[in-house]
C-alpha cells in the first residue's frame, strides 16, 4: 500500500488558525485515495523523526517564545531532510521562523532555523483580511490560492528567493512588493490561512504527490469530487476581491 | 449645551430608532450622547442608585447576564443591555432607557471592558472565561488578559471581582484584591476523560510550564496547578458539586456557597451553563441576594434569544444555538451529541464583522464528533459552501450536505421536512435567522424578547 508521512512540529504550541484543517485535508484526500496517511507530533525535546512532509503552524507571540530554542535543535537534521527530498509546509509563524530572524520593534531578535534566505521585521500595522494570489508551483501552468491572512510582521525574501505567488487581492509579505510567501523546492512557506490546504485542493495534491516522489511511488493522483472545495475557493475569491 | 439637554437629545433618538425598527434603540442614542459628552457612562452611573454590576467573559456574557437579572429581578429594577449591544454605546444606551432602574446590569465586550468598565466604577465585576475569539477583530488572547489585569489594577477598592477560578487566564488577573470571590466546578464525576484539541492557555501564564489538571471541565477550565512554579487554581467559594445532566432539557447541581448550599434544577442543558449559573449565583449573592432567592431565579430562568431558543416552527419545533467560537462550539457539540439520535439540522456561518471576517475556527470546532449523528444537514449565510466543505471533511456523506446561501431558502427548506432540528448560527447569522423567522410570526424581535 502506498503511504505518506507527515511530521507535525509543535502542534499544541503552534495551532492558532485552525492548522487542523491543514493536516485534516492532506488526511482525507489521502484517506479518499486509498494511500496509508501517518501523522506523527513532535514536540519540544523530541529528535526530528523521518517523514515525507514536515508541517510547522502558527501559534501566538507567547507560546512561539516557548518554542523558539527548542526548534533551533532541529535546523540542521530539517536541511538534511530537505536535501533528501522531504517537503516542508509552514504557515503564518511558522513561516517566519524557516528564515534567519523576527525582528521586534525594540530591535529584539527571535532566531528562525534560518532553512530559507529570509527575514522578518515587526510592521506597524497589522495586515489582516481575505487574500488571493496566482501561484506557479514548479513553473506550471498558474492556480488561485486564497484564503486569511493576518500578521504584523513584514517579510523579506532574499536575492532570488521566490515567492509562492502574487498577490491579487490582500497585503502579501510585506504589502509592498507584491509577493506572497515563499517557495524554495519543496519547501514552501504563506501566510495564507482559513486554513489554507481544504480550500486549495491543488496545492494539497501538489503536496501529496511531492511526499509520494519522495518514496518512489506512483504519483498520479486520482482525481476526487472537488465541488465544495472549488465552490467555497470561489466564495473565497470574490469576498477577497470586495 | 447641559449634559441634561444631551440626555434629552440622545433619548428622542431612541424612538426614531424603534419606529424605524432598526434595531430598537440599543446602540445609537448611547453613541449620539457619548460623542455629545465624552464622560457620560460615568454621570449615567452615578445617578444608578445601586451602582451597576458588569459581566464579561467571551462566552457566556447574555446568558450569565441574563441568569444574574433573573435573580436580582424583582425586587430590583434593572437597566440592562440585553439584547447584546454590549460595547460602550450599548451600555450607555439602556441607561438612557432605564431611568427609574435601581441596579445597571450590564454585559460588556471583553475588549471592550478596561475602558467601560473603568467608567462605570461598578460595584461587582464578573470576570468569565477567555478563550481564543475572532483573531482579526481581537487579536490574541493575552492582549485581552493584559487589559483585564491592568483594569483590575486601576479599579478602586469599592469594586468587587467575581472570577472564574477554573480558568488559569482569568485566575492570574487581580489575585491580590481583597474582595475578589472565586467560582468554580467541584465536581470531578464531571470531568472529560482528556484535554479537547482547541484548548487555550496550556501553559503557566508565570512560567510557561503545561499544567497539571486534576479535573478538565470544558476547554482549558478546570482544577489546575503547575508542577513546575507551584501556581494553582485559587480555592473557589462558589462551587457546583453533583451535576447531573438531564438531556438537553435540563441541568442539575448542588450550589455550595458560603450562605450555604441548595439543590438547583436550571432549565438549560450543558456543563457551560453551570458556569455561567455559578457566575450569576456569585454576582447576585454579592450584590446582597440570598441563597433561596438565588436559586428560584436560576429555576425560573428562560434561555436567552439564541442561546438554546426553542421556536415552534409550525411542521416541528427547532433549537437554536449560537456558536461562535471554538470552544463555545464544542460546548454545544457535546451538549447535542450526549442525544445520540439522527439529527436535522441547519448550519449558519457568515462572516461580517461581528462574526469574524476569519473562518478558519470552524476547523477548531469538534464538528467529526456530531457528524455521525446528522441525518441531513442545510449549509446557509455568506460561507455556506465552506461549511459544507468542513463537514465533508469531518466525515458527513455528501448526500446529507445541502448548500443554500439564502436563509429564506434554507429555512423554507427545513420547514418542508417537518420534524425537529438544531440550527447552529453564528452571531449576525443567527439575528439574520430570527429576522426571517420574526418576518414569519414565529418568534419576537430579539430587543423585545430581550426586554
Amino acid at each position: 500500500m502506498t503511504r505518506i508521512t507527515v511530521g507535525h512540529l509543535y502542534p499544541e504550541h503552534l495551532n492558532i488558525y485552525a492548522d487542523r484543517g491543514n493536516i485534516a485535508a492532506l488526511e482525507r484526500r489521502c484517506a479518499w485515495r486509498g494511500i496509508d496517511f501517518q501523522w506523527i507530533a513532535i514536540g519540544p525535546g523530541d529528535l526530528l523523526p523521518d517523514a515525507d512532509l514536515y508541517y510547522l503552524g502558527g501559534g501566538q507571540d507567547r507560546d512561539q517564545l516557548l518554542i523558539a530554542d527548542d526548534i533551533a535543535r532541529h535546523a540542521e537534521p530539517l536541511r538534511a531532510a530537505v536535501d533528501d527530498g522531504a517537503g516542508v509546509l509552514a504557515v503564518c509563524g511558522g513561516y517566519q521562523l524557516l528564515g534567519h530572524y523576527y525582528r521586534g520593534h525594540q530591535g529584539d531578535e527571535m532566531r528562525g532555523i534560518g532553512l530559507v534566505d529570509l527575514v522578518t521585521e515587526a510592521g506597524s500595522r497589522r495586515m489582516i483580511g481575505n487574500i488571493m494570489l496566482d501561484s506557479r508551483l514548479d513553473g506550471a501552468a498558474p492556480q488561485r490560492l486564497v484564503g486569511f491572512e493576518n500578521h504584523a510582521g513584514r517579510t523579506f525574501l532574499g536575492e532570488g528567493v521566490q515567492p509562492l505567488g502574487q498577490v491579487v487581492h490582500g497585503h502579501g509579505n510585506n504589502g509592498e512588493d507584491g509577493g506572497e510567501g515563499v517557495q524554495q523546492g519543496s519547501v514552501i512557506g504563506t501566510y495564507v490561512h482559513g486554513p489554507l490546504l481544504p480550500k486549495n485542493p491543488g496545492l494539497s495534491d501538489w503536496l501529496i504527490g511531492r511526499a509520494l516522489e519522495r518514496r518512489g511511488q506512483d504519483q498520479q493522483l486520482a482525481p476526487l469530487d472537488d465541488g465544495l472545495e472549488l465552490e467555497a475557493q470561489r466564495v473565497a475569491a470574490a469576498i477577497a476581491a470586495r | 449645551m447641559l449634559f441634561e439637554a444631551k440626555v434629552g437629545l440622545a433619548r428622542a433618538t431612541a424612538v426614531t430608532s424603534r419606529t424605524t425598527g432598526r434595531g430598537g434603540g440599543t446602540t445609537l442614542p448611547g453613541r449620539l450622547l457619548l460623542r455629545l459628552q465624552a464622560d457620560a457612562l460615568q454621570r449615567l452611573a452615578e445617578r444608578l442608585p445601586k451602582g451597576a454590576a458588569v459581566v464579561s467573559a467571551t462566552n457566556g456574557k447574555t446568558t450569565t447576564a441574563k441568569m444574574a437579572a433573573s435573580i436580582l429581578s424583582p425586587p430590583l429594577r434593572l437597566c440592562r443591555n440585553a439584547a447584546g449591544a454590549n460595547l460602550a454605546s450599548g451600555v450607555a444606551s439602556a441607561m438612557l432607557r432605564g431611568e427609574d432602574a435601581d441596579l445597571g446590569l450590564f454585559e460588556v465586550d471583553e475588549a471592550a471592558l478596561p475602558a467601560v468598565a473603568e467608567a462605570l466604577a461598578p460595584r461587582a465585576l464578573v470576570l468569565g472565561n477567555l478563550f481564543r475569539d475572532q483573531l482579526d477583530r481581537y487579536g490574541e488572547l493575552e492582549l485581552i488578559a493584559a487589559g483585564w489585569r491592568d483594569l483590575a489594577a486601576k479599579l478602586g477598592p469599592a469594586t468587587a471581582l467575581v472570577s472564574n477560578a477554573d480558568d488559569p487566564l482569568v485566575a492570574s488577573i487581580g489575585r491580590d484584591r481583597e474582595r475578589h470571590t472565586w467560582f468554580g466546578l467541584d465536581d470531578p464525576a464531571a470531568a472529560l476523560s482528556e484535554m479537547q484539541h482547541a484548548s487555550d492557555s496550556k501553559w503557566c501564564v508565570r512560567c510557561g510550564a503545561r499544567y497539571a489538571y486534576t479535573a478538565v471541565y470544558l476547554g482549558h477550565l478546570g482544577d489546575w496547578r503547575c508542577p513546575s512554579c507551584g501556581d494553582a487554581r485559587p480555592r473557589p467559594s462558589v462551587t457546583a458539586r453533583e451535576i447531573q445532566i438531564d438531556g438537553l432539557d435540563a441541568v442539575g447541581f448542588r450550589l455550595c456557597t458560603p450562605a450555604g448550599d441548595v439543590a438547583v434544577r436550571l432549565p438549560l442543558p450543558g456543563v457551560y451553563n453551570v458556569y455561567n449559573a455559578l457566575a450569576a449565583a456569585a454576582l447576585a449573592l454579592e450584590l446582597g441576594a440570598g441563597l433561596e432567592q438565588v436559586r428560584a431565579g436560576l429555576e425560573r430562568f428562560s434561555a436567552a434569544f439564541g442561546r438554546f431558543e426553542r421556536i415552534d416552527l409550525g411542521s416541528g419545533e427547532a433549537v437554536l444555538l449560537l456558536v461562535k467560537n471554538p470552544a463555545g462550539g464544542n460546548e454545544v457539540i457535546r451538549t447535542l451529541a450526549a442525544d445520540e439520535a439522527p439529527k436535522r439540522m441547519l448550519i449558519a456561518l457568515n462572516d461580517r464583522i461581528a462574526d469574524g471576517r476569519d473562518v478558519s475556527w470552524i476547523w477548531d470546532v469538534d464538528f467529526e464528533r456530531l457528524a455521525p449523528q446528522i441525518g441531513s444537514v442545510i449549509c446557509c449565510g455568506t460561507r455556506a459552501a465552506e461549511m459544507a466543505m468542513r463537514l465533508k471533511y469531518a466525515g458527513v456523506a455528501l448526500d446529507r450536505i445541502e448548500v443554500r446561501t439564502d436563509m429564506d431558502e434554507a429555512l423554507d427548506r427545513l420547514a418542508a421536512a417537518g420534524g425537529s432540528s438544531y440550527l447552529l448560527a453564528t452571531y449576525t447569522a443567527m439575528l439574520d435567522l430570527r429576522g426571517r423567522l420574526e418576518q414569519r410570526g414565529l418568534v419576537l424581535p430579539f430587543w423585545q424578547e430581550a426586554a
